[in-house]
């Protein structure tokens, strides 16, 4: 037991390492003189000057930030609603069909999901001639897989909730909506903040859905921060990974905070 | 209650679900270069046969499955041990050990990748650290080959892996253990009998979390693989965003649903199980 222990917190070290090596190096080499990624010339902090600088990335990001907070917010509704009913309606019509549709989106390649959104879009433009493409078919297809997320960590939350409380706020005369706002809302909102926070994130970091969905005129930061990578390792690109590295980690106590809070 | 399940019920009927019909539709149809949108409506399966006859698809299928496999049976020998850890680690220390699997996750997937570029490259730190070293005196250039797209989905999927079968293993009742302990099992036994059988839900969930995007991945074979790698991911990409041929791309994206049909719903039903369990 003791032995085959110490194998695992060994690994659990080198796992650790394997995650983090390469994203300290990526930060560290933010603060290279050199132009040479892999090369070292001095410590600098011209690419953070050029990166705050870069307007087109900075259009980029505030693109993206936008996006981001609108689509999570319709993710943390939908996706509250989605977890509610897996959840609470135990049987009601097509209930495999809709567990099967809130859950396929988490796993289903985005390459697929891009190309069929995309076509979506598309044939709605000529039928209805719209939305453009753009800012809202982003979001859209952004909800859209988000909801997932957010539906699965609500339902979890709602399958170890003590519904003692809700029972006696409906013996008291409570209608079932009275309920949910005053008694349930309340003690998930923790849960639905951090569903809120995972779909923000994953929002800001989407490439492939957008690139199908963006249209011309729009580019998200992923989506600049790709076409700059492909043409080979770019020291800018390290500080923006810096930033994000920061952002995240805050992002995650905030998140940890919030779900420790409810105990 | 009606209202509650219709606004998601609807919303991925139309996002989701509708949007699948129409892939079909324009799989069925032929490519029109010179027509907004470029496809001509119609009925025919030759995109399918020629996604079934050609060669070079016939060798994306296999590249992907192959590396898609291969990653996925790595990241669960790293993971799971991983997960075994943070399950016997204190009770006060679990939530830190596990927001460091986590973070990761929460930040750019397109940047962890990227970080991989700068540490694989022919000049790259990780050559010139076996150069320095004298592990190796003439490295071989790892960007660009199937071992750097196996290692950017290791690394880029392990939270995946790690989360699901900390679940299992945290819940595993100790005293099972304990018990097989007394009754004269090594360890090596009790791990195989009790330990390893209880903890499959969590094995079958993580290894779905992996595989199935894994197959039809695009930025990790993009960035880090060849030229001469095809996924399928990539080729669907690329028949889209380059030849701008929709047909085949749709074509391409049913057949990659139709082979991961199996295992997202062997996920889902898992997925249900677990909840149920949970109850």
């Amino acid at each position: 037991m003791i032995g085959r222990a110490r194998f695992a917190f060994t690994m659990l070290g080198f796992g650790y390492a394997f995650l983090y090596l390469p994203l300290a190096l990526v930060m560290f080499y933010s603060f290279n003189e050199s132009r040479m990624v892999t090369v070292w010339g001095g410590f600098s902090t011209k690419w953070w000057s050029a990166l705050f600088a870069n307007e087109a990335m900075l259009r980029a990001a505030w693109l993206s930030l936008r996006i981001a907070a609108v689509s999570a917010t319709l993710a943390a509704v939908i996706g509250l609603a989605a977890g509610y009913a897996l959840a609470r309606a135990r049987n009601f019509p097509g209930r495999s069909l809709f567990g099967s549709l809130v859950i396929a989106p988490m796993v289903m390649p985005e390459v697929v999901m891009g190309i069929s959104m995309l076509l979506l879009f598309v044939g709605s433009e000529r039928l209805f001639g719209g939305p453009d493409r753009g800012f809202l078919t982003i979001t859209l297809a952004h909800v859209t897989f988000s909801i997932s997320f957010v539906a699965i960590i609500v339902q979890a939350r709602l399958a170890d909730f003590d519904r003692s409380l809700e029972e006696a706020a409906m013996d008291l005369g409570a209608t079932p909506w009275v309920t949910f706002r005053t008694v349930t809302l309340p003690l998930i909102a923790p849960t639905v903040g951090s569903g809120w926070l995972l779909a923000f994130t994953l929002s800001l970091d989407d490439l492939i859905l957008t690139q199908f969905v963006a249209g011309a005129q729009s580019q998200t930061l992923p989506m600049r921060v790709y076409s700059s990578v492909r043409l080979g390792v770019d020291p800018q690109i390290n500080v923006l990974a810096t930033v994000v590295v920061m952002v995240a980690a805050c992002a995650l106590v905030l998140s940890g905070w919030l779900t420790r809070r409810k105990a | 209650m009606r209202a509650v399940i219709a606004l998601p019920f609807v919303w991925l009927g139309v996002f989701f679900l509708l949007p699948f019909a129409l892939v079909l539709a324009i799989a069925l149809g032929t490519n029109a270069p010179d027509s907004v949108p470029p496809v001509e409506l119609g009925f025919s399966l030759k995109n399918f046969t020629l996604l079934f006859t050609d060669d070079l698809y016939l060798a994306a299928w296999l590249t992907s499955l192959r590396i898609a496999a291969t990653s996925t049976i790595v990241t669960l020998l790293l993971g799971y041990p991983m997960a075994y850890a943070i399950a016997r680690a204190a009770p006060e220390r679990r939530p830190l050990l596990l927001m460091l699997v986590v973070l990761p996750f929460w930040t750019s997937f397109l940047i962890r990748v990227y970080a991989w570029m700068g540490l694989l490259d022919e000049n790259g730190l990780l050559n010139q650290f076996l150069r320095w070293s004298g592990l190796a005196a003439n490295p071989t250039t790892i960007l660009g080959t199937d071992w750097a797209i196996l290692l950017g989905i290791v690394y880029a999927y392990l939270p995946f892996m790690v989360l699901p079968l900390y679940a299992t293993l945290e819940k595993l009742d100790t005293g099972l253990l304990e018990a097989a302990a007394d009754l004269g099992a090594r360890p090596i036994a009790a791990f195989l009998t009790i330990t390893l059988p209880l903890s499959l839900p969590g094995v079958v969930a993580g290894c779905l979390l992996v595989f199935i995007p894994a197959v039809g991945e695009f930025v990790i074979p993009d960035l880090l693989g060849g030229t001469q790698t095809l996924m399928i991911g990539k080729v669907l990409w690329d028949e889209f965003f380059t030849n701008a041929d929709w047909p085949i791309a749709s074509a391409v994206a049913i057949c990659l649903l139709v082979l991961l049909v199996g295992p997202i719903a062997l996920f889902q039903r898992q997925q249900a199980r677990s909840l149920e369990r949970h109850r």
